[in-house]
């Protein structure tokens, strides 16, 4: 079976006032037509580059050191800038956590979102202009076309995540990218604007990949996810199982430690002891060793590799269940 | 001190609760003007960020303020705390009425009374040691005596938060995120505070790092006796600290219940609609849950909308929603509402049962 996306052991360094930093190291990862895959994991775990190598919109600081990324069976990592920006926009479109900053504030909003029409489809601006105004107002802006000549800080925050939505899928692209989307948001916003991207995406047959570090939107909306810490995949399966069955004692500490909607007040939770990693200075072996309450004598050699334990469900750890 | 009661509606009616009233605030309001002009700024408009809030906060008690942004729970958090000039009302804390005090009264207050705040990075001074940042506090309020007690006092809170004696001569920015929301909280109770008043002071922190800073809350009042204030918009969180929840909505407040009692049986429909909205951490769960999601947005604090704030977008409004306002009324023991549906006398019955067969 042939995927939409394949990430083939990517690793990404960044170059820094510590010195070089391993950002990501050996991600694979796949996702299928229609799927939504969430990336899951703390700050620092590599989620967020991980994402941005993709399109590769690393910046100056950051290198892919190694990987491949295939989409829709082209490597990507051999494009020449024009061919990338053919493919931004276009065909993987990406949304960021801050709709405050990802609008430019002097340009309208029926300007941004006719762009990457005018761009990709070559139409004409009076023709761009009205595409957009049809995707404000599938994005459910009230009033959408009225607003086209409105400028960014007459949105509310909600709303300015909408606009980001309907840039987004202005060119009907096969893989959004969301980098997370609702952190900003208020949770009854967040529920509006993740159900209309779960709709739009289904409709549009997209796939979707999900970056967040909140559990709770991971079991409402993912099909499939996959647990980073330190740079690495340290657990990868089915949401459905992966909440039943978590198999790296990172997953099961997550989901334990997390207070829970439908759980009993004033109990004590469950924590994972320890500090997040650093990534200058890693320990030997499995990051997680340090936190792990199942370290033992096997996990400090090298970095356990992502196994197979079942066809859908890998695991980074040799020491546990 | 009477250890910390988590209040099981069942078996503890209103008398059995913790303590006697620490905190009582009374229609508490705090407008803000909106000027226009230069030469000659006139009010065009006021925007009422909380427009009578009261509520009562026991000794050893929990009480939380969930709402989303701009509600107004983090403004009566500062006003509580005479960081906000107030517009109108009363804060009596532990009997004494201080919403007009200033000066050295406030200051004599205000050591009994203390804050943490959300941003761990924003709040610490990055040129002070750790050993500073949580001695400032005694020096400024004279509360040693000598150099041995300023250091005795210092290390004494640097263990009771659970951090290490030697991270003393250390500054801020050698600290991850959980350790500094620790200093924060060694900080605010160097004083030996009653009253902790806690803005949203998990939300910047990694899932991993909340549940340690959690414990330690539930820890510390176990230990010290203290009364939390606690803001924030997180309802998991929120559920699993508190004994008390109110929930605000435009500047009021629209429901207070026990906390167990508000989560199994919301009353207020935007009370409702907050806790469908908020995802859990069960994909079981998710998949039986039907999908509710509330219309539209909060409406401008400037210009709210008339009669029960929450009605353009409730949906169960009827007839008196649009032009009366909903009394603050006890439904049940310990729990009141802000809601037509519960307080008019007649129809009221009918929508009630129609609500619960929806």
């Amino acid at each position: 079976m042939t995927h939409l996306l394949q990430v083939e052991d990517l690793c990404v360094s960044f170059r820094t006032d510590r010195g070089i930093v391993r950002a990501v190291d050996g991600v694979s990862l796949h996702v299928a037509a229609g799927e939504t895959l969430a990336v899951v994991g703390e700050s620092g775990s590599g989620k967020s580059v991980t994402a941005l190598s993709i399109l590769r919109l690393l910046g100056d600081a950051g290198r892919i050191d190694s990987g491949r990324v295939l989409f829709e069976g082209e490597d990507l990592g051999l494009l020449n800038d024009a061919g990338i920006r053919a493919v931004r926009g276009n065909r993987i479109a990406m949304i960021f956590q801050e709709p405050m900053s990802s609008l430019n504030p002097v340009l309208t909003i029926g300007m941004q979102v006719a762009e990457p029409i005018r761009i990709h489809r070559r139409v004409s601006w009076k023709d761009a202009l009205d595409q957009a105004g049809a995707l404000l107002e599938r994005v459910s802006i009230p009033d959408a076309r009225s607003r086209l000549n409105d400028y960014p800080h007459r949105f509310s925050g909600g709303m300015r995540q909408r606009v980001m939505i309907a840039m987004a899928l202005a060119c009907q692209p096969k893989l959004i990218i969301a980098d997370e989307p609702t952190t900003a948001l208020d949770v009854t916003v967040q529920a509006q604007i993740l159900d209309l991207l779960r709709a739009l995406t289904r409709e549009l047959q997209s796939a979707l990949i999900l970056i967040t570090h909140d559990l709770g939107v991971v079991a409402r909306y993912a099909d499939r996810v996959a647990v980073m810490y330190a740079g690495r995949i340290v657990e990868t399966a089915p949401a459905v199982e992966l909440f039943a069955q978590p198999l790296h004692p990172y997953t099961r500490g997550l989901l334990e430690s997390a207070p829970q909607l439908n759980r009993k007040s004033h109990a004590r939770l469950s924590t994972i002891g320890g500090q997040p990693p650093n990534l200058a200075h890693l320990p030997r072996g499995c990051a997680f060793s340090p936190r792990c309450p199942f370290v033992g004598e096997p996990c400090l050699p090298a970095p356990p590799p992502l196994e197979w334990v079942s066809a859908t469900h890998a695991r980074a750890c040799v020491n546990y269940a | 001190m009477p250890a910390p009661v988590s209040t099981m509606p069942e078996d503890a009616p209103a008398t059995a609760s913790p303590g006697e009233v620490l905190l009582n605030v009374e229609n508490l309001k705090v407008h803000f003007p909106v000027m226009s002009g230069v030469l000659r700024p006139r009010r065009i408009a006021t925007i009422q960020a909380v427009d009578g809030v009261s509520f009562d906060l026991r000794r050893g008690e929990t009480l939380s303020i969930v709402g989303e942004s701009g509600c107004g729970k983090s403004t009566t958090a500062l006003a509580v705390l005479r960081l906000q000039a107030l517009t109108s009302g009363r804060i009596v804390f532990d009997g004494e009425d201080i919403a007009g005090h200033g000066g050295r009264r406030l200051r004599t207050v205000r050591r009994r009374m203390q804050m943490v705040f959300q941003d761990p990075y924003g709040s610490l001074n990055p040129r002070m040691t750790l050993h500073e940042i949580i001695g400032e506090p005694l020096l400024v309020h004279g509360f040693a005596r000598d150099r041995a007690q300023y250091n005795a006092r210092i290390a004494e809170l640097i263990d009771l938060v659970g951090l290490l004696p030697d991270m003393a001569t250390r500054y801020p920015h050698e600290f991850s995120g959980g350790q500094r929301q620790r200093i924060g909280i060694a900080r605010a109770l160097a004083l030996e505070p009653d009253l902790l008043i806690c803005d949203e002071p998990v939300s910047a922190l990694d899932v991993s790092i909340q549940s340690q800073i959690l414990n330690l809350f539930l820890d510390l009042q176990e230990r010290l006796g203290l009364t939390y204030l606690f803001i924030s918009h997180n309802l998991s969180v929120v559920r699993h600290i508190s004994d008390r929840v109110a929930v605000m909505y435009l500047g009021r407040i629209v429901e207070i219940a026990p906390a167990d009692e508000l989560f199994a049986n919301p009353k207020h429909p935007y009370t409702q609609a907050l806790m469908a909205a908020a995802p859990v951490a069960d994909p079981g769960v998710e998949v039986a849950r039907p999908s509710a999601v509330m219309i539209g947005e909060v409406p401008s604090p400037r210009n709210p909308p008339s009669g029960c704030r929450f009605h353009p977008r409730c949906p169960h409004a009827f007839a008196p929603c649009s032009t009366i306002d909903p009394a603050f009324d006890l439904v049940g023991p310990t729990s009141r509402v802000a809601c037509h549906l519960y307080t008019t006398p007649t129809p009221s019955h009918d929508l009630v049962e129609a609500v619960k067969n929806a």
